[in-house]
């Protein structure tokens, strides 16, 4: 059996937003890259995408936290793996379901969830550790972060590169779509600049910090 | 003493993981029957929608369908639950008149398969539309296959005549450069998208050849069925 570490976190607001900002699976944490890439190239692909992700976290992850005492280490791997299939299975049932166009246009990559590191990193890291509220919670905002991250990349691509947000065209029928924003390299390109953006921000706030710091020095 | 207690590891527990896998193993299996029953009917449903759009668009006045297959003496049958094989739709306008059939084909395209259905109308022999199912061809190249006018044109009356025996077709559909089409079996292809207008070519003769001489050679099965 699995010993439990006395770690078992207090449900706060942070065990939501940490997943949406400080700890943003997709702009800090760099997981999951390879749907981030590949499916962002329209705003609903991307929508689409991330709340497929997000089901899946949050139903293995609560999964996972009810089995967390039965389940024992030497097989907690194929155990995680096989709850993540499972979701992911339902989740690939429920797309068919709601939308064939939808299906098709996703491909793989609704299988390929489960091989999505931030799940499989989730399930790992907290919801075999953490108590069942506090699990729902956290992967829900971790799942909201990487549908966040997948919708700023898809919106701008879709944008860019078809002059459109959610198929509805924004400019006159002269725009001339910017083609290579929905190919792959468009990909690689938007998630660059968000990258760039993000940590220039963060840069900027920690010159802040240390002038601040000065100042208080200095007049001290 | 302590040398002993360190070769011993610490026993894996073979029940408990047995039972881990084995129960989660149930209930995962549980949820995907109960998924999949809930399910199932609903995507049937939508796949048989989505069909019949296609088929009334590229047989525009058509009002109703019947689904047949190809059986294995090259011939058709009405399709009845569950039946497999290459299938062929015939249309009927509101009369109850055979509109045309059609039938689907997939030709590699340069991204993945292009999946098209096809028109034919069994009257001039010749197939008179298309509209592409599913394809992952390059936006703004390869999507020209479904939406350039000057393309189209060529299913407007592409001949799809039998041989002699009725077994094939008298003349391969095939796809040539832009602008030296002169038979009416020829595609003329897309500028810049020769791979994709290839791909369209391939499809439209190799699900020519197999549903062509079924379609002709029982026309009474499909006129009469309705």
């Amino acid at each position: 059996m699995a010993e439990l570490p006395n770690t078992q976190e207090t449900l706060t607001a942070d065990t939501f937003i940490r997943g949406l900002w400080e700890e943003n699976p997709v702009f800090v944490m760099l997981l999951g890259m390879c749907p981030v890439l590949a499916v962002s190239n329209s705003t609903l692909n991307a929508l689409s995408m991330g709340l497929a992700s997000t089901f899946v976290l949050v139903g293995s992850g609560a999964l996972v936290s009810l089995l967390r005492n039965w389940i024992p280490k030497q097989v907690r791997i194929a155990s995680y793996i096989v709850i993540i299939a499972t979701f992911v299975t339902v989740v690939d049932y429920g797309i068919q379901a709601i939308s064939l166009e939808l299906y098709a246009a996703l491909g793989a990559f609704i299988q390929l969830i489960v091989v999505n590191c931030i799940i499989l990193g989730r399930a790992e890291a907290y919801a075999s550790k953490q108590r069942l509220l506090p699990t729902i919670v956290n992967s829900l905002g971790t799942g909201l972060g990487f549908t966040l991250a997948l919708l700023s990349l898809g919106t701008v691509r879709e944008l860019l590169g078809n002059g459109s947000i959610l198929g509805i065209p924004l400019f006159s029928d002269n725009f001339q779509g910017w083609v290579i924003m929905i190919l792959p390299p468009g990909g690689f390109f938007v998630l660059g600049a968000w990258l760039l953006f993000f940590n220039w921000l963060r840069l900027r706030k920690e010159r802040q910090a240390t002038e601040q710091a000065g100042v208080t020095a200095n007049a001290v | 003493m302590n040398s002993n207690v360190q070769i011993q590891p610490a026993a894996a527990p073979a029940w408990p993981m047995l039972r881990t896998l084995g129960g989660i193993a149930m209930i995962s299996g549980l949820l995907v029957v109960l998924v999949y029953l809930f399910t199932a009917p609903i995507i049937a449903e939508k796949q048989r929608i989505l069909t019949e759009k296609a088929v009334f668009r590229v047989l525009p006045g058509a009002v109703s369908k019947q689904d047949f297959v190809i059986t294995e003496a090259g011939g058709l049958a009405p399709a009845g639950e569950g039946a497999t094989g290459e299938r062929v739709y015939a249309a009927y306008d509101a009369d109850g008149q055979l509109k045309g059939a059609a039938f689907t084909g997939a030709g590699a395209g340069y991204a993945d398969l292009v999946h098209v259905m096809f028109a034919y109308d069994p009257g001039c022999q010749c197939i008179i539309g298309s509209k592409v199912l599913k394809s992952n061809e390059t936006p703004g190249f390869g999507d020209k296959l479904d939406l350039d006018p000057e393309f189209l044109k060529n299913f407007k009356a592409l001949d799809a005549r039998l041989n002699a025996d009725g077994t094939a077709l008298a003349n391969a559909i095939v796809t040539v450069k832009h602008g030296s089409k002169t038979e009416p079996w020829q595609i003329d292809a897309i500028t810049g998208a020769t791979i994709s207008s290839n791909a369209m070519g391939r499809a439209a003769n190799s699900a020519a050849q197999r549903a062509v001489p079924a379609i002709q050679r029982d026309l009474a099965t499909l006129s009469d069925t309705h």
